[in-house]
């Protein structure tokens, strides 16, 4: 049974000359898994997450000929249903925590904040128990903590920490490791995997780097120039078929490659068609 | 035969509470036309030894040697001919109202070095961009291209060293693909020694004969290609970076 | 207007020559300000007070400083043929204000000159090199800001004696403390960045990194900080002539008109009236391009 349900999903930007589609007639359906979309910048990928919150910035616009969430239509909700729906049963997290926090809030102040919005029955509680399922071991310090106390990685877990508070169904995570240490970067992964694994949350996860999405996720799909190139599962990746697929894999420095140049990627003009 | 050596450089910041130790005695021999990695992650000081180098950063302790003559706390012009540098940020280190043009002649004009015409025009072919963009501004280039123009205005003063900052830590996979070949090629052509910094082991390995992996100011290890590509790595900081470098795992590997 | 060939050679994305280039850039920056009306109407406002001022003794009908016989055509009121009434000296008010704009302009472009470069550098020179040169200089700019601008240009008119020059030396020596105070905090910003840490590594002198690499990108914020200031400045270089310190009888300067009015302000109300509204638009039109600049070229209000 998928949480969400997306049929060919545009989202186009206003410039000089015209409307510019930056996604293009996207579909996925997304069930209680782990989800990657990856895709080098401009492929698009950061603005189909947004769209799936109806958060595409203006003057942008996004349509689709479905955007169902748990049987709901997205596409007629109205700011009501979106306040139901934002941060309590879809929740999103940002690639580099410190644009995320408020600077002038501890930590515990803006969670049980979040926890109010979500109508968390006893947010201080709650908000000490989230830290500790992200494995916070010194939990009041960080909520007694402003975000510039905090190392990367601390607070990009309190973020993750607050975006649970209300237990979402669904958690889009865009680039949420990419500002990380790569040591710091795998346990984050790991408190996600966890909760995919442990409350049957849905995931969605945006990233640029294609091996850690293959590693991480149950189902990739690859987008290149708005579109959707390829979508297969990621233990398939290397039986991946797209040329854009297979010219991203092999262009990684690896340990185990032999010495001289890395292949590149030679692109098509039919791939962006 | 050793071009650049570095004996136990120490680096203090002053910081608002307290001097910071960015750099704790870390020694270091780069031989000519190797190219010698530093790895760590972020805090661990290798951008700061890099900048030591420079003379970006202060040199608390520990002397710095280029061939021999030993550097003392300010840079001379014959330096900067000699040793050049690539940063991590390509949209932050090209100057915004600045021409390709510009930033290409400027250094000819600094160092008084005539045929300024041609030099340029080799420097931009060099790394593949061509004439086509002498006179475009940064806004005009891609990450990609800012990088290649990064590269030009370094090597059009002819220098014997390359400090490499994360070259190609902000840009896409396949651009990166496209200038760590540029980058090799380059060493070989013009018999260049680099000093690369990355966090990526991957990178590293492609790219250096040797490496010192650091960790909070000191080296923690020092292997070589050969080494890190059989995984013969014995300090366990160095094993955590080997394994988060192969991606996510499930379950914890026993060890 | 311009041709879709020309438009597309300066909006190419590869200049193939420096002019081309700068040209191109020029262009961007027009087609960005052209769209803000208001802004338009700035820069239309000040166009013509350039204008007026190039061509004041072809628009003006009558001699500014030399009026009709005193007793026919003294404080006329406003009319076809004195198109603003005449004053007490029986001078055509229109002509005066007209011939007025010269003065004005020069006040401007003369305060803009001397205080701008001067706040320029000592703004960058502060923030660039930190330690005693920022303490020192930056002290030296407190106590200029210590003091409101009038009170301080009325001190320097008093010493320097009353007149025009004095007057425009007063106001310059009063407002490029804020200049070097906005140039500093900027400097602080761009010295850090890589692309300046690049230029040092090739060995560039001081100096050159602040005049060819520091001063460019203060210059967008200082110019519009400027333009905004123009509108005070006027009003200052008024306010001296208003009283009695700055240009001197039988000068047009707009200020010292009204000050001139001021005794007829109930029954011959254009007499102060006038001038008055040329000050109200020339600030207004300079406020205005200001602001349009500041959409343009300062990135941190454009985000």
């Amino acid at each position: 049974m998928s949480l969400i349900s997306v049929r060919d999903l545009t989202v186009s930007f206003p410039t000089r000359d015209g409307w510019v589609d930056v996604v293009r007639d996207v579909s996925f359906d997304l069930g209680r898994e782990r989800l990657g979309i990856v895709g080098e910048s401009g492929s698009g990928k950061s603005q189909t997450g947004r769209a799936l919150l109806g958060l595409t910035p203006p003057p942008g616009r996004a349509r689709a000929e479905r955007l169902d969430f748990d049987g709901q239509d997205l596409r007629r909700a109205t700011a009501r249903d979106w306040r139901a729906i934002r941060g309590r049963r879809i929740a999103m997290v940002m690639q580099d925590p410190k644009y995320s926090l408020n600077p002038v809030m501890t930590i515990g102040a803006q969670m049980r904040e979040a926890g109010r919005i979500a109508g968390v029955a006893d947010p201080a509680s709650t908000a000490h128990r989230t830290l500790e399922a992200v494995q916070i071991r010194d939990a009041d310090r960080v909520l007694g903590a402003y975000p510039h106390e905090l190392s990367g990685g601390m607070g990009q877990r309190a973020m993750i920490a607050m975006m649970l508070m209300a237990e979402p169904e669904v958690l889009i995570a865009d680039e949420p490791t990419s500002a990380l240490d790569v040591t710091v970067q795998v346990e984050v992964l790991r408190i996600l995997d966890d909760l995919v694994r442990d409350r049957g949350m849905g995931l969605v996860f945006i990233s640029h780097d294609l091996r850690l999405v293959s590693t991480f996720c149950d189902r990739v799909l690859v987008m290149y120039a708005g579109k959707v190139v390829e979508e297969l599962a990621a233990a398939d990746l290397d039986r991946a078929k797209h040329p854009y697929t297979r010219g991203l894999l092999n262009c990684l420095p690896r340990l185990d490659r032999e010495p001289g140049p890395l292949p590149t990627l030679d692109r098509q003009e039919e791939w962006a068609l | 035969m050793t071009l650049l050596s570095i004996q136990d450089l120490n680096v203090v910041f002053p910081g608002k509470s307290g001097p910071v130790h960015a750099v704790r005695g870390v020694s270091i021999d780069v031989t000519r036309g190797e190219s010698y990695g530093l790895v760590g992650e972020s805090g661990s000081g290798k951008s700061t030894v890099l900048r030591a180098v420079a003379g970006l950063a202060p040199v608390s302790e520990g002397t710095i040697t280029l061939d021999g003559q030993t550097l003392g706390r300010k840079r001379d012009r014959a330096f900067y001919r000699r040793v050049q540098m690539v940063f991590q940020d390509p949209y932050g280190s090209l100057h915004p109202r600045h021409t390709v043009d510009r930033v290409l002649s400027e250094p000819l004009a600094i160092h008084r070095m005539g045929d300024a015409e041609k030099r340029i025009a080799r420097a931009l072919d060099e790394v593949g961009l061509g004439q086509g963009f002498r006179f475009r501004f940064p806004h005009q280039l891609s990450g990609g291209q800012r990088q290649r123009v990064a590269i030009a205005r370094a090597l059009i003063l002819e220098p014997e060293i390359m400090l490499l900052d994360e070259p190609t830590s902000a840009l896409d996979a396949s651009i990166q693909a496209e200038v760590l070949n540029l980058l090799d090629r380059l060493r070989v052509e013009r018999g260049l020694t680099y000093v690369m910094v990355s966090h990526d082991l991957g990178v590293v390995a492609h790219m250096c004969e040797r490496l010192s992996v650091m960790e909070q100011g000191r080296v923690v290890e020092t292997l070589t290609r050969a080494d890190l590509r059989a995984l013969r790595a014995t300090q366990p900081y160095t094993q955590r970076l080997l394994a988060a470098s192969r991606g996510f795992t499930r379950a914890d590997p026993v060890t | 207007m311009i041709g879709a060939a020309r438009r597309d050679w300066l909006l190419t994305e590869a200049p193939a020559s420096r002019r081309q280039a700068r040209l191109g850039q020029s262009y961007r920056l027009w087609m960005a300000f052209s769209r803000n009306r208001l802004a338009m109407v700035g820069l239309g406002i000040v166009l013509a007070l350039v204008a007026m001022a190039i061509f004041a003794d072809v628009i003006a009908p009558y001699d500014p400083l030399r009026g009709g016989g005193l007793r026919t055509a003294r404080l006329l009121p406003p009319s076809a043929e004195h198109l603003m009434g005449t004053d007490d000296q029986a001078r055509d008010i229109f002509s005066r204000i007209v011939h007025g704009s010269r003065i004005t302009l020069m006040v401007v472009a003369l305060v803009a000159v001397i205080a701008t470069p001067i706040g320029l550098l000592v703004g960058t020179c502060a923030g660039y090199f930190g330690g005693w040169v920022d303490t020192v200089l930056m002290r030296i700019t407190d106590v200029f800001l210590a003091f409101p601008r009038l009170i301080l240009a009325l001190a320097f008119v008093a010493a320097l004696g009353p007149g025009i020059e004095n007057a425009i030396i007063a106001i310059a020596i009063t407002s490029w403390p804020p200049y070097a105070r906005l140039a500093r905090a900027e400097t602080l910003t761009i010295r850090d960045t890589d692309h300046i840490a690049a230029i040092r590594l090739q060995g560039a002198s001081s100096a050159r990194i602040l005049w060819g690499h520091v001063t460019p990108l203060c210059l967008s914020s200082v110019i519009v900080r400027v333009t905004l200031d123009m509108a005070g400045i006027i009003l200052t270089a008024a306010g001296l002539g208003f009283l009695g310190l700055g240009a001197q009888p039988p000068q047009p300067e707009w200020g010292a008109m009204i000050a001139a009015g001021r005794g007829y302000i109930i029954d011959y109300w254009w007499v102060a009236t006038m001038p008055g509204i040329a000050i109200f638009v020339v600030s207004l039109g300079f406020n205005l391009l200001g602001d349009g600049l500041r959409d343009i070229l300062d990135p941190k209000a454009r985000t």
